[in-house]
C-alpha cells in the first residue's frame, strides 16, 4: 500500500521535510497538535504538560509496563497561530540527540481536506542523518505495543 | 548461533527494547546497565545475552571490563522492516485522522 505521508530528506542537508494530507478539516488537524488528550490519544504517549501559548513548554513520556522510561521529549511552543501553524523546539531526553527546531504549517485544501507540513531542521547533517537511520530510536514505543501483540501471537 | 533467536524476538520484550535505547547513544557494562533498572542482575544478564545471541549487541573487553555495543547494521534490519521514518509518520498520521473522526462524529 502506498504511504501518504512523503518524507522528504534531501542528501547533504541537514533539514527534513514532512508532508501529509488529511481527510480533515483544517481546524480537525491543528487541534490534533495542540490539545494534551488529543495528542495522548494519536501519539500514544502521556502529555506531562503542554502550555498552548507562546512561549509555553510541553513534555511528553513514554514508560514501558514496568516503569522504565523510554521516550521522554520536551521543548517550547513559539508563534501559534490559530489553524495555521506554529514552531516548537524538540528535545528527546538521555539520546544524545541535539534540540532540534519544528515549523509546522496548516493549509486548507477544502472544507475536509487539508495539508501538514513539517519541516525539521536539525543541528547538522549528521544529527538528521543519525535520526534518519534510526527510526528504531524514535519510534520503538510508536510501534511497540503492535509488535508486541505481533509477538504474543506469534508465541502462541 | 542460535537459530531460534531473531532481531524481532529480541525487541519484543520491553525490558530488551530499554536496553537497547540505553545502548543506542554509548556503550556500557553489564553492571551499569543492570543498574538503570529495577530487575534483579541475573535477570538483565540473560536479556544481554538473547540480545547478543540476536547480533543485536557486541561483547567487547575493555581493561577488565566487559562493554555492550549497538551493532547498528542489525538495527538496520529492523529498521527496514518495522520502523522506516516514513511508514512511522504514516502510522502515526493514520492514527490520528482516526481519531480526530472519532472525536468529530462525537462532537
Amino acid at each position: 500500500m502506498e504511504l501518504k505521508t512523503k518524507v522528504i530528506a534531501e542528501d547533504g542537508k541537514q533539514e527534513l521535510t514532512i508532508e501529509r494530507e488529511f481527510d480533515l478539516p483544517v481546524a480537525l488537524v491543528y487541534q490534533a497538535h495542540t490539545e494534551p488528550e488529543l495528542i495522548e490519544q494519536w501519539m500514544g504517549n502521556k502529555v506531562l504538560q503542554f502550555e498552548k501559548r507562546n512561549h509555553g513548554s510541553y513534555l511528553f513520556e513514554t514508560k514501558s509496563p514496568e516503569g522504565v522510561v523510554l521516550f521522554r521529549a520536551n521543548g517550547v511552543l513559539l508563534n501559534l497561530v490559530e489553524n495555521q501553524s506554529f514552531v516548537r523546539t524538540f528535545e528527546m531526553e538521555n539520546t544524545g540527540f541535539a534540540i532540534q527546531l519544528e515549523f509546522f504549517s496548516f493549509e486548507s485544501i477544502s472544507k475536509e481536506k487539508s495539508k501538514l507540513k513539517m519541516h525539521i531542521i536539525y543541528q547538522s547533517v549528521v544529527q538528521r542523518d543519525q535520526i534518519l537511520k534510526m527510526p528504531f530510536a524514535q519510534g520503538i514505543n510508536m510501534a511497540h505495543n503492535r509488535l508486541e501483540t505481533i509477538a504474543k501471537q506469534s508465541m502462541e | 548461533m542460535d537459530l531460534r533467536r531473531d532481531v524481532f524476538q529480541a525487541i519484543a520484550d520491553p525490558t530488551r527494547r530499554a536496553i537497547l535505547l540505553l545502548l543506542a547513544t554509548q556503550s556500557m557494562t553489564a553492571g551499569a546497565i543492570a543498574s538503570q533498572f529495577d530487575s534483579k542482575r541475573p535477570t538483565i544478564s540473560k536479556h544481554l545475552l538473547i540480545l547478543t545471541e540476536c547480533e543485536l549487541l557486541h561483547r567487547e573487553p575493555i581493561g577488565r571490563e566487559m562493554y555492550y555495543h549497538l551493532n547498528p547494521n542489525k538495527m538496520k534490519e529492523i529498521a527496514n522492516f518495522i520502523a522506516p521514518f516514513q511508514k512511522l509518520w504514516d502510522d502515526r498520521f493514520n492514527n490520528l485522522e482516526s481519531v480526530m473522526k472519532d472525536y468529530k462524529r462525537k462532537a
